[in-house]
């Protein structure tokens, strides 16, 4: 109770959170988590905060071109690194002294930081807080949940790819989310289909044998935010960490990013004018 | 050091297969592997400590069937074509295959220290385990539950990115 009102101070002044989840791993939600933060910080009025709590993979760090880089401590706390004046970066990356150090840690262990994480930044007045996760249903998704329920969480969106091995990851997840009543904003389908540059014939590189994400949504009934094609130029801008949206404006995995990220935003709003309205 | 049980000591060789990061093909390599040590007239079994995402069964069409247990523990689901391939994997123990195993670390632990220890194996040539991403609860207790056997060592899959 001490703990949870420590937490509700500290996130008061955040006004949206989204959590990026798969039970699946390298579907793409550090891309995605990468992509919507940079997308909702092209608006500058906006102050968008990325917490990557993958203790034991943290991709974030390189995807925003901020490896290297250190957390600071002040005296309100320790300070997010900062890829935009209004875009704050926060992962266990920064704590390491080598890249390639591994972090080798039981649940307890990983939970402890991820509470410092939300406890101990000083995060500021955030619009968006958006937080990457790991792959799977344990113990970083439980406490995050958790610790979360100190502030609102407008809800989870989901990370596919096309795939029966996935989604059969992917509808635990969802089942997880309905376990811990976390609200599904919607399901991300990637790696959707690649469009070849030279003769514009299309192929499904992973195949959707059982009817991919569409499939998957409409029977159970949750949203399809959107599918993302394969382009080769989002794994390359992830390892240069910049952003793809500014660096392939053309390609059409952009324009499905940035329609994805639009109707997270709406949803966001949306819900939260009609809370205000509620109240 | 962990009591040695029975089941393991008719395993000839325990390889792992690992990566840091998910989505890579870990599952997908131990089930190859697996099939073409079998084609080559060898004793295989496969042990999937992936509780949260575990993909093998599907991988290997049994996602369907059901495990038993026998006086020595549990009896593993025998696939692949000659159905001589010793498969373990908490997609069994599961009611429905989207129930999601919300677990934290002590309680998987204590169920991998069970499926490394209590599986009626019999005589293998080699025991491929496949695992989760990362490097937490699960590869520890694994590695741990493992060290009085004959394991080999540890394969490592990656992409190119």
């Amino acid at each position: 109770p001490a703990e949870a009102a420590e937490l509700r101070e500290r996130l008061r002044a955040v006004r949206h959170t989204v959590l990026v989840l798969s039970g699946k791993g390298g579907v793409g939600k550090s891309t995605l988590s990468a992509a919507l933060a940079h997308g909702l910080a092209a608006d500058e009025r906006r102050q968008i905060a990325l917490l990557d709590i993958d203790i034991c993979g943290p991709s974030i760090p390189k995807m925003m071109g901020l490896e290297g880089e250190q957390v600071h401590q002040s005296g309100s706390g320790w300070s997010p690194v900062y890829v935009e004046e209004n875009l704050g970066v926060m992962s266990v990356g920064f704590l390491l002294s080598s890249p390639d150090d591994a972090v080798i840690w039981r649940g307890p262990k990983k939970n402890g930081l991820i509470k410092q994480f939300l406890r101990d930044v000083d995060w500021g007045e955030i619009d968006y807080l958006i937080v990457d996760t790991p792959p799977g249903t344990s113990d970083e998704h439980l406490s995050i949940v958790q610790y979360l329920s100190a502030t609102h969480v407008d809800g989870a969106v989901i990370v596919t790819t096309p795939q029966e091995i996935s989604l059969q990851d992917v509808r635990k997840e969802i089942n997880f989310c309905h376990k811990v009543k976390l609200p599904i904003i919607g399901v991300v389908e990637n790696m959707s289909g690649f469009v070849c540059p030279k003769c514009k014939k299309e192929s499904q590189i992973f195949p959707p044998t059982t009817g991919g994400a569409e499939k998957m949504c409409q029977n159970l009934n949750v949203s399809l935010l959107g599918k993302v094609p394969l382009d080769p130029q989002i794994g390359r801008s992830c390892d240069r960490g910049q952003s793809f949206l500014s660096e392939a404006p053309e390609s059409p995995a952009t324009l499905s990013y940035r329609n994805i990220i639009q109707r997270i935003q709406e949803y966001c709003e949306q819900h939260h004018s009609q809370e205000e309205r509620m109240i | 050091l962990p009591e040695r049980s029975t089941n393991l000591l008719g395993v000839r060789h325990i390889l792992l297969v690992l990566s840091g990061k998910g989505g890579v093909g870990k599952s997908t390599l131990s089930t190859e592997l697996a099939l073409a040590l079998r084609h080559r007239g060898l004793r295989v079994g496969i042990l999937d400590v992936d509780l949260c995402g575990p993909s093998i069964p599907r991988m290997l069409r049994v996602q369907d069937r059901a495990v038993h247990q026998c006086d020595s523990g549990w009896v593993p689901v025998f696939v692949g074509q000659d159905g001589a391939i010793a498969l373990m994997s908490i997609g069994f123990l599961l009611e429905r295959p989207d129930d999601a195993v919300v677990w934290r670390g002590p309680k998987k632990n204590a169920l991998i220290k069970q499926f490394v220890t209590d599986v009626a194996w019999g005589d293998l040539d080699f025991l491929i385990v496949d695992t989760p991403p990362g490097t937490s609860d699960e590869h520890i207790s694994t590695v741990e539950a493992l060290r009085p056997y004959r394991l080999l060592g540890a394969i490592l899959v990656t992409t190119p990115q």
